[in-house]
């Protein structure tokens, strides 16, 4: 096996646009859950907005700047269409909503019904609204390398798109460092540990808690398109499970940090794709098909996320005292 | 029912259990054993340096077409390649762009022509690192022409998108699963006929979610794991009809005794102790998302992607006035109904299920009262686990066939029949069930049929809006 190769391929998918893209919608669900307690269940479906409305936009013509204003838009209003009926009820409501609405917009872009826009469960080529983020870039058409990554300066899975998105990831984790310490960010974790107690206060909870998922769900559209720059739109490419994911790499990292999901998303990818390299190299190929691996690197994560949960609800980088996850 | 009885016998049930535990494990080891054979051999594996260029040749009647030959152009180069048994060829490319795929019409098997012979030649864009896919239907001579059918590439799996780290577990599946009952033959009022399938659905829906009903109501658990056990009940059966060549019925009562012994497992093993260490409620729930995601890929491992058909051929179908329906659904509709009275039954009428509604309704006075409350959940999981394997086996028959992600796909339907009959609520989840088996199959009139199991959805967002309780539910559990 050759172990130069393999740790080459797992350096290039940890700083890849995969990880960056679920460090990003981690970051989004740390402000939900890990700041306010939410149980959000349908990161996936912000994602998902947030490519559609970048693609869609760009294929209609739109400039750069406009396109990432409509992706953040199309996840404010999910947002605020989730949040409106169901912030008020206990929190395993949310959550089925959350990932039920997800589901919805799943469903809904990959019918045949809106192939005109969408392109039904074909999805949306890259090529067709990546040349503005493309041609934005400063960088010359080459390859580069850097250490044994060599990529592509500007085409899809590009150096580019790297400078890009790990820009994005700083920016967040500052902003998410600031909110913690801000008057706002108390209010919220007062939120996550008594939510009467808050309301006591004279603060006024639902709104603060509609706040709060509308702008991780913000960070998921985020996460969302960079993840599209990199490949193509498709809707089962961000359903259910992307979701569940992200819930693993919030929770390795540790819920309530601010550095947490990124060491997360590093250590997921990372990690899954040593198992799958090691597994293919390790046994022959007649005994395990390609396929199979990939379903046991899976298979690993599931019960990766119930060990973290049973021993380690905290997370690597978590504080045990900070985080008493409780519904509500 | 049974498991239920066997809980005052608590050393026989044990002794039971381990008797089933080891058929559990024979069956899996079984499945372990056979599964590689089953699995297709993937030539083509997407890295950051190639890309695959997966081409299915397939017909509606007769399944996949093996030994055509198909030409795949661009990238400066040509390259031909040969369908395997399962009617695919895998060709790996290392330059991005548009390629384009070509069948070789006179390798085509005898008697079947391109459906949609305009569509021969077809452009394909690849990106490096990622699988593209085409697939070509051929059809009897005569039945050709695009418009008849979903055209080539557009059908699922058309375009797989799995990225080279895998960024995602990508589920080529055809989940609007057309049911039998739905479009049926001439003869029939359509909307009668929708309004049996609604109702045929509700109910099999209804037996499937009320497990997690009772759970939600007993523990407080929203258990996402609920789809897999669903598939556990399919899988077995098909596994007990296809591989063991058992009876049909029996396959159903080891389908459905194969989930009890899962559920009793996963409540010994996980989440008993999880309750004795007073892990909270939302911490379980995230356990059982784990679970989720673990049994998925699991079934993926052994039973691979493609449909699963407990019962080989169509049952007949019966004539009755206005609609029509199979043997096969008749039948698991008549078990369905006859589970669901007991069940009503057992927990209306017994001392068990008054002892399991107390529990439900208060755990701490219950105890008090001298009710065992760990052993009516223990209880509770077994029932839940059979019912919902027993869901699965006869949604599976009326579905046609069940698939590794057959109950992941139904298990949002189920949580929104339990959350509109009322969470908690055992009636509630059946009246809940019915209507969203009526709302889905209803929807076809105005919707694509792809987005029926949307609009349940969007119904079980509305119901919280203005009623979150449900239809049955109470209003003191939602605040």
């Amino acid at each position: 096996m050759d172990f130069g190769q393999l740790l080459t391929n797992v350096l290039t998918e940890m700083t890849g646009p995969t990880a960056i893209a679920y460090a990003l919608a981690a970051i989004g669900l740390n402000i939900h859950f890990g700041l306010t307690g939410l149980i959000n269940m349908g990161q996936a479906g912000f994602m998902l907005l947030g490519a559609y409305g970048f693609a869609v936009s760009t294929i209609a013509g739109a400039p750069l700047w406009l396109a990432f204003l409509v992706a953040i838009g199309a996840a404010v209003v999910f947002a605020l269409i989730l949040g409106l009926p169901t912030l008020k009820l206990r929190g395993d409501y949310l959550a089925i909503v959350t990932i039920a609405a997800a589901e919805i917009v799943r469903m809904v872009g990959r019918s045949t019904a809106l192939t005109e826009i969408t392109g039904g469960s074909e999805g949306l080529t890259g090529n067709s609204f990546k040349s503005t983020f493309q041609d934005a870039s400063p960088l010359p058409d080459d390859r580069w390398a850097l250490g044994p990554v060599t990529l592509a300066t500007n085409a899809s899975n590009s150096w580019w798109l790297r400078i890009v998105g790990w820009t994005l990831v700083l920016l967040a984790c500052l902003f998410v460092w600031r909110l913690v310490r801000s008057p706002w960010g108390r209010v919220l974790r007062g939120i996550r540990e008594d939510e009467d107690a808050v309301r006591a206060l004279g603060k006024n909870v639902y709104s603060y808690k509609l706040q709060a998922l509308v702008l991780g769900g913000v960070f998921g559209a985020l996460g969302g398109v960079v993840f599209v720059l990199a490949s193509s739109v498709q809707a089962d490419s961000l359903g259910r499970p992307v979701t569940f994911n992200t819930w693993t790499i919030l929770l390795l990292g540790g819920a309530a940090t601010v550095l947490g999901p990124v060491l997360g998303s590093l250590l997921f990818w990372g990690a899954l794709v040593f198992v799958r390299g090691f597994l293919r190299g390790a046994v022959p190929a007649d005994v395990l098909s390609v396929q199979q691996v990939e379903q046991i690197g899976w298979v690993l994560v599931g019960i990766t996320l119930i060990l973290l949960i049973v021993f380690r609800p905290q997370g690597i980088l978590g504080d045990k005292k900070e985080l008493a996850i409780n519904a509500r | 029912m049974r498991a239920l009885a066997c809980l005052d016998r608590t050393v026989a049930a044990r002794r039971a259990g381990a008797g089933l535990l080891l058929l559990l494990l024979v069956a899996l080891t079984t499945s372990l054993v056979a599964a590689p054979a089953r699995a297709a051999a993937a030539p083509c594996t997407p890295d950051s340096g190639t890309a695959c260029l997966n081409i299915t040749v397939t017909s509606p009647d007769t399944g996949p077409a093996a030994g055509v030959t198909v030409t795949v152009e661009g990238g400066g180069g040509e390259v031909s390649a040969t369908t395997d048994a399962t009617g695919r060829a895998s060709v790996p490319v290392t330059e991005a762009g548009d390629y384009t795929v070509t069948v070789d019409e006179s390798t085509l098997p005898a008697g079947t022509v391109l459906r949609d012979p305009a569509a021969n030649a077809a452009t394909v864009p690849v990106v490096l690192g990622r699988s593209a896919g085409r697939i070509f239907q051929v059809v009897p001579p005569g039945a050709e022409g695009g418009d008849s059918g979903p055209a080539p590439g557009a059908t699922d799996g058309g375009t797989s998108t799995s990225p080279s780290g895998g960024a995602t577990q990508t589920a080529p599946a055809d989940e609007t699963g057309e049911s039998a009952e739905a479009n049926a033959g001439p003869g029939t009022n359509r909307y009668a006929q929708l309004v049996l399938s609604g109702l045929v659905f509700g109910v099999l829906l209804a037996l499937a979610s009320l497990g997690a009903n009772l759970i939600y109501g007993t523990t407080g658990l929203s258990n996402f794991a609920h789809g897999e056990l669903v598939t556990l009940g399919g899988m077995t059966a098909f596994m007990a009809v296809q591989w063991w060549d058992l009876p049909l019925w029996l396959a159903i009562v080891v389908a459905t005794l194969a989930g009890a012994v899962v559920g009793w497992l996963l409540n010994q093993l996980i989440f008993a102790p999880l309750r004795r260490r007073g892990v909270g409620i939302t911490q379980q729930m995230i356990v059982t998302i784990g679970l989720a995601l673990a049994g998925l890929s699991l079934f993926l491992f052994l039973y691979g992607a493609q449909p699963a058909p407990i019962v080989s051929g169509i049952s007949a179908r019966i004539q009755l006035g206005p609609v029509q329906i199979s043997g096969q659904s008749l039948l698991s509709v008549g078990v369905a109904v006859v589970v669901l009275a007991a069940v009503a039954l057992t927990l209306s009428r017994t001392r068990l299920g008054r002892a399991t509604r107390a529990v439900s309704d208060n755990p701490a006075l219950a105890a008090a009262t001298g009710i065992k409350v760990e052993s009516i959940i223990s209880g509770v999981w077994v029932v839940s686990a059979g019912l919902a394997s027993l869901g699965g086996v006869l949604l599976a028959l009326y579905l046609n066939s069940t698939r590794f992600n057959f109950g992941s796909t139904l298990l949002l339907l189920m949580f929104a029949a339990i959350t509109l009959g009322g969470l908690g609520s055992p009636l509630g989840a059946v009246v809940g069930a019915v209507v969203i088996g009526l709302v889905v199959e209803l929807s076809t009139i105005v919707l694509p049929s792809d987005m029926r199991y949307a609009s349940a959805l969007v119904i079980l967002i509305l119901v919280l809006l203005i009623r979150p309780q449900g239809i049955l539910g109470r209003a003191e559990r939602i605040g």
